[in-house]
């Protein structure tokens, strides 16, 4: 572009970018738009709508792919030509990523080298493109970690040795070691606590007022976008559906996609439904003092808990919290240190042989990791048939009855049945690993984080059938999980974890009015629309 | 990391009585008198019961067993006939056949085999990885795919067919070299490695292909990896990504395997040394059971168990110091 106006107000031009992966299937179809220095601008859409797709081909990451790239990314720069990233050769594209444009992945646990020590890596990107000396990087890394709340001297560690919070604040150091002008963040935030997602937020927000920098925000999640970008582009099985300023787009939505999307984000202010409340008096669970540790690490650190027959009670809490480890210990794979966990008035520890294969059946789980709880190589039928197999049922034509009918319960076709778990998607995985857990008609079913890999639209739905599943087949539900509006609207009780401790139970109609300051801070980060 | 090495240490000791007990029941408990067997044909009764004295082969299995323990921890005196041989701990036993301790018989043939597994596995680990490296760069092009053929080959060829070819080819029909004849190290180092480069390329030349595959699907894997994606998103050149980042992704694997092939050469070579004529321990295994020298069999058993546990345990320690995510 020689439009020295241009030049100055523009930094990114993106020009009716096509991604096609080899099929041919359109990832996506004809985005366009511009973005200032300093303005964020946001991409949402549920999975497979071509958000990822666009991100990547904004740093050219599709090259040496079979993934084709059409349209331009233009890359203005002061004094130079602007530079296509799409044609560039692979020398130019290469001196712009890092120092032009950046990126921060959906993996925090993954996107950094496990070999290699966090301040090599920073130190490392930021000698490659500016031929610093050692001394100068190293110089430099301790400034960008203090800049992203991390102790410099823990630039000596090793990736697996931080939270994923840290990882991604370390990525972010990364980045702006260089200084770049666009930073192109990909579901930044959707691996994290909503604590830690409203830190790195915050500080993505305050790195792009202090350096001028461009923001591209791509989250399938609107809360997440709405709070940081001025101006949103909605995207839909790769097309742009809808485009504007947030404040005007989030509030009067005018396409029917947009508002199913706005609709299925959970809400702390949203009405819940009417239900009776379980009789207190009719108790399934009792855990009583329960300490769990591994070596020296407690997990659990006494606690006390109630889960009344027919209710759904809600577990909340940042990773590390120990709710995984108390819902494990509830359907027994995992035994108490000391305390005690009583099912129907018996000490779950004292089930031995045949009464524990009797009555285990009675106790589910539904994982958060649907991808890796179902055996990639077994069909989903077969997977969802196993539980009874392993209990020697032989009658085929029953077992095949029986999965079919669940699945059609939960949602998906006897088709699905003969299918391989990756020709699912996220949520039809989730629904499989619900007909599994329900084989067993068990009266307790444990949902260690079920709908948090899954997409706000995908995960309303996962939600919704728990509902009528509990109803339909008498279930006592403990439902686990860091996002505290999905929690709300599945549970009749909520208990609110910190350290290996229940801080407060309440009920669900009550959690937006906690006692304990904590539930409090757990609210406040909760991004709202 | 100390109580790793202890508690190895103790792993090994129980596998190492374990596999004492197993040859010591092979080898003196089955039927077929080891006694009578060491005395050779026309042996007198008076001879062959002294010989059975000597063995201890009059006593029973157990107080046996225990003896051949103690005579490891402790050492032994064998009477060879008019004089007494004293044994010093770790003594093995002592063979009538070649009126020498089974442990020095050993100690002699060990560092045939030293020389043996370092040298073709420095070859083996510089082929594999090279043409790993160089197959996983253009994966499904021409390249890959001879790389992948000829490792192939020379990976299905048994070591001996492959230790003909050599012999053949470079002493026979070009004469390059001469026909190899153990010098050691100490003695003349040229003359050392000159003798010892066709066993040595018999043993990388068919190895090498494991390697080969290793590193190239480790390489591949890495290469898919979340962080390489980081790397090319911060505008690392594709070289170093490879030659740096994938490799050492791929890196960990080789070595340990690595680790575990040296301690199998180390435990003696049986195809290399007896078509190069070594004097290594494999040779001597083969001579030994052929002749049924009994206490050197059982003493290479034992020889070749400590090496191939003491392999693996250096296997985890080099895992360990490579990925930094493994503790021990």
């Amino acid at each position: 572009m020689t439009d020295p106006v241009l030049q100055v107000e523009t930094v990114l031009q993106v020009q009716d970018l096509r991604v096609i992966h080899p099929g041919p299937v359109t990832a996506l179809d004809g985005l366009s738009f511009e973005l200032a220095p300093g303005q964020v601008l946001g991409l949402v859409g549920e999975s497979g709508s071509g958000k990822s797709a666009a991100a990547l081909a904004l740093l050219g990451l599709h090259r040496g792919t079979p993934t084709r790239v059409e349209g331009a990314v233009l890359l203005h720069r002061p004094d130079r030509p602007a530079l296509d990233l799409n044609r560039a050769s692979d020398t130019e594209l290469r001196t712009v990523r890092g120092p032009e444009l950046a990126m921060v992945f959906q993996e925090p646990l993954t996107s950094l080298d496990p070999y290699r020590r966090v301040g090599t890596q920073i130190a490392t990107a930021y000698r490659l493109h500016t031929g610093a000396s050692r001394a100068d990087a190293r110089q430099r890394t301790v400034e960008v970690l203090e800049r992203v709340g991390i102790d410099p001297k823990r630039a000596r560690d090793y990736p697996h040795q931080f939270s994923g919070g840290m990882r991604q604040r370390v990525l972010i150091a990364m980045a702006l070691a260089l200084r770049p002008r666009v930073l192109v963040a990909d579901e930044p935030t959707t691996a994290l606590d909503v604590t830690v997602q409203a830190q790195i937020l915050r500080l993505l927000d305050e790195l792009r007022a202090e350096t001028g920098m461009a923001l591209v925000l791509v989250s399938h999640d609107v809360g997440v976008v709405g709070g940081l970008a001025a101006e949103v582009v909605v995207l839909r099985q790769g097309r742009a559906v809808e485009r504007g300023a947030t404040g005007a787009l989030l509030g009067r939505p005018e396409h029917p996609y947009t508002r199913a999307l706005l609709e299925a984000v959970p809400r702390l202010d949203a009405p819940l439904p009417e239900r009776d409340a379980p009789a207190a008096d009719d108790v399934l669970v009792e855990v009583e003092g329960l300490r769990v540790d591994f070596g020296s690490v407690r997990a659990l650190r006494g606690v006390d808990l109630t889960v009344r027959r027919g209710e759904t009670l809600g577990i909340v809490g940042e990773s590390g919290s120990g709710k995984s480890t108390l819902g494990r210990t509830l359907v027994r794979l995992q035994d108490p240190s000391s305390g005690v966990v009583r099912f129907e008035g018996a000490d779950l520890a004292s089930w031995r042989g045949g009464e524990l294969r009797r009555r285990r059946r009675e106790l589910q789980m539904v994982f958060q990791d649907p991808t890796s709880s179902l055996n990639p190589r077994r069909l989903i039928g077969d997977s969802v048939a196993e539980p009874l197999r392993v209990r020697g049922e032989r009658d085929e034509a029953k077992l095949r009855a029986e999965v079919v009918g669940l699945l059609e319960r939960v949602g998906l076709t006897s088709d699905h049945a003969d299918r391989h778990p990756h020709q699912l998607s996220g949520g039809q995985r989730q629904r499989a690993a619900i007909a599994r857990a329900l084989i067993l008609r068990p009266k307790l079913i444990v949902c260690d984080e079920p709908v948090s890999a899954l997409d706000v639209t995908t995960q309303a739905q996962v939600v919704g059938l728990l509902r009528e599943l509990r109803e339909e087949f008498d279930l006592t539900l403990v439902f686990i999980a860091h996002d505290l509006a999905v929690v709300r609207s599945v549970s009749d009780r909520v208990a609110v974890m910190r350290q290996g401790e229940i801080v407060e139970t309440l009920a669900a109609a009550k959690l937006t009015e906690p006692q304990h300051a904590y539930t409090r801070a757990l609210l406040d980060a909760v991004p709202r629309l | 990391m100390i109580r790793f090495l202890l508690r190895r240490l103790l792993g090994a000791v129980a596998v190492l009585l374990a596999l004492a007990a197993l040859s010591y029941l092979l080898f003196y408990a089955m039927p077929g008198d080891p006694a009578q067997l060491a005395c050779g044909k026309g042996c007198t009764a008076p001879q062959l019961a002294q010989v059975r004295h000597a063995l201890g082969t009059d006593q029973p299995v157990l107080r046996q067993f225990w003896t051949f323990l103690t005579t490891l921890a402790l050492g032994h005196g064998f009477s060879t006939g008019p004089s007494t041989v004293w044994c010093s701990a770790p003594c093995l036993g002592y063979s009538y056949q070649s009126n020498e301790s089974v442990t020095q018989m050993l100690l002699d043939r060990l560092p045939v085999d030293v020389s043996l597994a370092l040298g073709a596995a420095a070859i083996w680990l510089l082929l594999g990885i090279g043409t790993g490296l160089y197959a996983a760069l253009r994966p499904g092009r021409l390249r890959d795919r001879v790389v992948n053929a000829v490792i192939l080959t020379l990976g299905s060829t048994p070591v001996f067919v492959m230790a003909l070819l050599l012999l053949m080819g470079a002493c026979v029909w070009l004469q390059l070299l001469p026909f190899p004849n153990y010098v050691p190290l100490t003695e003349d180092p040229a003359q050392w490695a000159q003798n010892l480069l066709l066993p040595w390329l018999a043993i990388a030349l068919v190895s090498a292909a494991g390697y080969t595959r290793l590193t190239r699907a480790g390489v591949l894997e890495t290469l898919n990896q979340d962080h390489i994606r980081t790397l090319r998103a911060y505008g690392y050149p594709e070289r170093r990504i490879v030659l740096r980042h994938a490799v050492r992704g791929a890196l960990p694997t080789v070595v340990t395997v690595a680790a575990m092939d040296i301690g199998m050469v180390l435990a003696g070579a049986v195809f290399t040394e007896t078509m190069f004529g070594l004097p290594g321990l494999g040779k001597l295994a083969v001579e030994s059971a052929s002749t049924v020298d009994l206490p050197v069999v059982c003493g290479i058993t034992l020889l070749a168990g400590a090496l191939i546990v003491v392999a693996n345990t250096v296997a985890d320690l080099l895992h360990a110091a490579l990925d930094p995510r493994v503790r021990i």
